[in-house]
């Protein structure tokens, strides 16, 4: 245990700064989780694999001479597509079954991306650098690479954008309906294979976009979705499906929270932190539930 | 029916049985001396993986080209048998029991990686096959007692204590502050134990002692302590990745600290991924182009680099030398036993005090080469931004002069 980061109040700004930039980051990725969970009712194991992919388009424009940045708007348009063709492939056919089915196809993609990244871009973990400096606060104690403020700031971008297709489109009308309703919405004329289909490439473009985001940010690697998965469901089971408020919060609350564990417990500690952290809210709400259970009876 | 049933599936079975023994090539077929060698060439080692292949398979077709192994009067050509162990140590494992009970190999070269070989080293002893490996540096490795392993490079712990003594000496004598950021795995933690033991010895102290994720990403927590504390060196080692993220950030967070070493950084293309940000990092290495040592084979450093960058379209990092060095070793030892018996040929392997192109080699008792210390890089870019591994520590093979302290990045 190390309380540093109490001792040092510049330490605490900065854990703070961090964590919020990060977590909105894992927002946008959890955001992406939400809306198909709460539209397909499918926990996609592959989510973290998708973030990766959308990674290495931003790299390899890179790697051509193209600032990385674009991949933000490029990484989406690509991975849209790679949605629609995944869902077409595999996940209409498990998109009314049980819960476990998707997530074991979708934990079969997982794997399947991984070794297909492997094969393609080989194992060596890989940056795109932005060049974008460094912004310094507070008498040059904090210090904010601009890449993570970059990062936040289209995030925000991007589920702002969101929020306003889900309300005023005809399909983001569309999907809503399904997720609240699927057999009404086909009675009502909603062509809800079409709205999966989309659902499908819209929560692939947001881990396309993040994953641009953090090959600016972070480092890539085709054997690096996992946490990334692991977060965004963490995110949403505290937040609940249909909640983007919440998926905001509960995304930089996770941030801070893993980087004071960093300072507090240790790096070593940091996933497993967020693990532990998920344990203990399944029990809460177990427990909350099970106290309401009681009462009906 | 049922009774037809069951013959039919005895005899597929001793079809079966008779049909992998009568493949099983023997240890010395013809003219060809068979080794095995479970790599990686899929999975998460697979870059270092083709290294390794890539510096074994140089070296055969250098040896074989150059007059072979001469064992008996006789002219034998090495051959090498791969599996994909697909950087898993218990396909691996499986692997090596394969090569060795089914394709009949008495001689194993080794997997990529301290992990991998852990897992195999078991099997190899187990049947007395002597192997020599070239990329498994950790310390557990050589602690066991192991009779039939035996490894080409310099043990992890050794990696960056020369970094600490180079500090020490800047500061004329007088012991340093030390930052410490290492991944939990078997490799870097006994680079941690070497740092630790520096440390000790040179009366030293560190600060910062920090462990870092397999996941690892994101190093800003221990940067942050770094800016904190100002130590005097920073160590950090967490493979490719750790060279990466620490290069990153410590750039993006304008982290000043007079010497930073690291590991990995020759796989990590760091030059080449993060430019004139990587300048003045100091890197471990195995091995360097630069060094004078000489064999008949590969002539010198120069030369290897050269024939190896002509045959495989990239410089040859020092995972891919060493692993060519295994061959040479190999070959030296046949010829000394001057027999293809295992106990002979361990014997050999054992008494071995040879030069080759990568170092010397000489054995310890516990099978790690105690003759060939680790070389320190820094690296040094140019106004062009240009930049280049040049040789600063230990003196005898320096090529550049090490830069320290290195300039605060408002003077960048």
């Amino acid at each position: 245990m190390d309380f540093m980061v109490f001792q040092y109040p510049m330490i605490s700004v900065q854990a703070c700064l961090d964590g919020v930039l990060l977590g909105i980051l894992f927002a946008l990725i959890a955001y992406g989780m939400a809306l198909q969970w709460g539209v397909m009712n499918i926990i996609n194991i592959a989510q973290g694999d998708l973030v990766i992919l959308g990674g290495y388009i931003a790299y390899f424009m890179y790697l051509y001479g193209i600032h990385p940045a674009w991949g933000v708007i490029v990484s989406p348009v690509v991975m849209y597509f790679v949605g629609i063709a995944i869902y077409k492939l595999v996940i209409n056919k498990v998109v009314d079954r049980d819960l476990f089915i998707s997530i074991l196809a979708t934990f079969g993609i997982s794997i399947l991306f991984m070794q297909l990244m492997n094969f393609a871009f080989g194992a060596d973990v890989v940056l795109a650098n932005s060049d974008y400096g460094t912004t310094m606060l507070f008498n040059n104690n904090v210090v904010l690479p601009n890449s993570k403020i970059f990062s936040a700031f289209i995030s925000i971008l991007f589920a702002v954008c969101l929020v306003i297709y889900m309300k005023k489109s005809k399909l983001g009308r569309a999907i809503r309906a399904t997720a609240q309703n699927a057999r009404a919405a086909k009675i009502l004329g909603v062509d809800t294979e079409k709205v999966y289909a989309a659902t499908f490439g819209i929560n692939a473009a947001l881990c396309g976009v993040a994953g641009a985001l953090i090959s600016i940010t972070f480092t890539i690697h085709p054997y690096m979705g996992l946490p990334y998965t692991i977060r965004s469901f963490m995110i949403v089971i505290v937040a609940g499906l249909g909640n983007l408020p919440g998926v905001a919060m509960s995304g930089m609350g996770l941030g801070v929270f893993e980087e004071f564990a960093d300072y507090i417990l240790g790096t070593e500690f940091r996933i497993g932190s967020v693990f532990l952290l998920l344990v203990l809210i399944l029990v809460y709400r177990r427990f909350k539930l099970s106290r309401k259970r009681e009462y009906l009876k | 029916m049922r009774l037809n049933k069951i013959i039919l599936s005895f005899i597929s079975a001793l079809a079966i049985l008779f049909s992998t023994s009568v493949v099983s090539l023997a240890k010395v077929v013809g003219d060809k001396i068979v080794l095995g060698a479970a790599i990686s060439l899929t999975g998460k080692y697979s870059s270092n993986g083709v290294h390794t292949q890539n510096g074994y398979n140089m070296a055969v077709d250098r040896i074989n080209s150059m007059g072979g192994v001469k064992v008996g009067g006789k002219t034998y050509k090495f051959d090498i048998i791969y599996y994909d162990d697909e950087s898993n140590p218990k396909r691996a494992a499986q692997l090596a029991e394969r090569l060795i009970s089914q394709d009949g190999v008495e001689f194993m070269l080794g997997p990529y990686s301290s992990g991998l070989t852990k897992a195999i080293a078991p099997v190899t002893e187990k049947y007395g096959v002597p192997m020599v490996e070239a990329n498994g540096a950790s310390r557990s490795l050589f602690t066991k007692g192991y009779k039939y392993l035996f490894a080409v490079l310099a043990p992890a712990n050794l990696y960056l204590d020369v970094a600490i003594d180079l500090a020490v000496e800047k500061n004329n004598g007088k012991g340093v502050s030390v930052a410490m950021a290492f991944e939990q795995d078997a490799f870097s933690q006994d680079v941690r134990l070497g740092v630790l033991d520096a440390i000790k010895r040179t009366g030293s102290k560190k600060v910062i002692d920090d462990k870092l994720p397999k996941e690892l990403n994101d190093m800003a927590a221990t940067l942050v302590k770094v800016k904190q504390m100002k130590p005097d060196v920073l160590v950090v080692s967490g493979h490719t990745k750790g060279a990466l993220t620490a290069i990153r950030q410590i750039s993006e967070m304008k982290v000043d600290v007079p010497m930073l070493a690291m590991t990995h950084c020759d796989a990590a293309k760091l030059s080449k991924q993060h430019g004139k940000n990587s300048q003045y990092a100091l890197c471990a290495s195995q091995w360097h182009k630069t060094l004078t040592y000489k064999d008949d084979f590969f002539k010198d450093g120069m030369t290897y680099d050269a024939d190896f960058t002509k045959e495989f379209g990239y410089a040859p990092p020092y995972q891919a030398a060493e692993s060519s060095a295994a061959l040479l070793v190999f070959k030296d030892a046949f010829e000394r036993a001057n027999s293809f018996d295992q106990k002979k040929v361990r014997d050999a392997l054992a008494a071995t005090n040879m030069q080759t192109f990568y170092g010397n080699i000489k054995f310890a008792e516990g099978g790690q080469n105690v003759d060939k210390p680790m070389v320190l890089f820094q690296v040094m870019c140019d106004d062009a931004g240009k930049c280049e591994n040049k040789v600063v520590a230990p003196t005898k093979w320096a090529s550049a002069k090490l830069i320290h302290p290195i300039p605060s990045w408002s003077k960048r």
